[in-house]
């Protein structure tokens, strides 16, 4: 049961990480890439963090991968705020 | 033939550091060339992770990818854009030659592999380095050979990286600190630094029984400093005046110290006495954390840190 909702779980979270992959290669701007791929990789993330959470008993390793969950979480957050950011910048100096 | 689903991970590591390979040298802009083999040194760090060398991983994914990264993108920023020759558009001639060389490359290295498993080539060191283990102060094997079998390379290489510190900072003042970052790098950055300090002092310490090490703490200390810089935070972390230059050097100098007060015994240069061995080996480390530290940071700045001549930034301003 708990196999069957972890493997659910992480395919679901990898059917994510395609869509967030295909909409950076087929979308037409730099914003419309940055937002396919932050909003689907985040959610993708989230359901493979606990899909695999669901595989271990050790309570050492769970706390491993909840913080390997937040840290990735936030990096990316920022980053795509950082490019945002490099995007508005360069329109504004190209205007 | 049992399906082995490992294997097929291992071929597509393989295809893509491969692939990843080409497509560095033969992207059309520096960027991308430097992007892609950022992503090279973390495929290839997977690579090390899965032939069993942990130790090596960290060190690809903190040096070869991380900070080697950060420095190739901010040498790029200092250099006026132009357009890279791809290097399958060079000359055949040259193409060629560098095809065949890796070729006999492969070639040799499979024959070596091929032989040493089809002979008995004599006692392996592998196996010798597991006998020794207990004498050696550390239960870490890697952390055995780098510090206390073969300490003298590992002199040596501290040693080459405060000779390339000493060619950078010739290169005059550093290069401008990057503009603000806005609010959400800078509180990512407010609680990353301290995350990266704690896990730097812990792989320093661990390297002592499990992979870690000098090596890796000191990437992901200069990692610290640079990600506070990149911030737009003008400072770096590190001290300023005489102190930055005694960091610099406290890694060749601790490690030298320590192999010339082990010959006052009678013992060969860096022969640590046995019941005093993990001690000094961690004293070695500490001190070389901090140099590859402060090394690492004064390479990114690319020059003579601000603070050393107040002077002259006051008679600029």
């Amino acid at each position: 049961m708990i196999d069957l909702l972890s493997g659910v779980l992480i395919i679901g979270g990898l059917f994510f990480y395609v869509a967030g992959t295909i909409g950076l290669l087929r979308l037409p701007d730099t914003l419309c890439r940055l937002h396919a791929v932050t909003k689907a990789d985040n959610l993708g993330l989230g359901l493979l963090a606990f899909g695999l959470l669901l595989q271990l008993t050790d309570p050492l390793s769970m706390l491993k991968v909840l913080l390997i969950w937040i840290l990735v979480l936030a990096a990316s957050a920022a980053g795509g705020q950082l490019i945002a950011r490099h995007v508005q910048r360069e329109q504004e100096d190209s205007s | 033939m049992t399906f082995d689903a490992l294997l097929v991970l291992d071929m597509l590591l393989a295809t893509l550091m491969l692939m990843l390979a080409i497509a560095a040298l033969h992207c059309e802009s520096l960027r991308q060339g430097i992007f892609l083999y950022i992503v090279f040194g973390l495929v290839t760090a997977l690579a090390w992770a899965r032939l069993k060398a942990p130790d090596v991983a960290l060190a690809e994914a903190a040096i070869g990818s991380g900070v080697a990264g950060a420095l190739l993108l901010a040498g790029l920023r200092d250099r006026k854009p132009r357009k890279q020759k791809s290097l399958l558009r060079r000359p055949a001639w040259q193409v060629l030659t560098v095809t065949y060389l890796v070729i006999g490359l492969a070639l040799t290295a499979s024959w070596a592999f091929l032989d040493a498993q089809a002979n008995d080539v004599g006692p392996r060191l592998g196996a010798m380095v597991q006998a020794e283990l207990a004498n050696s102060g550390v239960s870490n094997p890697v952390t055995a050979v780098l510090l206390n079998f073969r300490a003298y390379d590992t002199l040596l290489e501290l040693a080459v990286l405060l000779a390339a510190l000493l060619g950078v900072l010739a290169l005059g003042p550093e290069r401008a600190a990057p503009r603000a970052a806005g609010p959400v790098v800078h509180h990512l950055v407010a609680w990353l630094t301290p995350l990266l300090i704690v896990t730097a002092g812990y792989l320093l310490w661990v390297g002592a029984h499990a992979p870690g090490g000098a090596f890796q703490a000191g990437a992901l200390l200069a990692a610290a400093g640079i990600v506070v810089r990149l911030s737009g935070n003008p400072h770096n972390g590190l001290p300023s005046g005489i102190w930055v230059r005694m960091l610099a050097v406290a890694g060749c100098g601790v490690f030298m110290f320590v192999g010339l007060a082990s010959m006052g015994g009678g013992a060969n240069l860096l022969q640590y006495p046995a019941n005093w061995a993990g001690t000094l080996i961690l004293l070695i480390e500490v001190f070389a954390t901090l140099a590859i530290t402060t090394s690492l940071v004064l390479v990114y700045l690319g020059g003579q840190p601000d603070s050393w001549s107040s002077g002259r930034r006051k008679a600029r301003a």
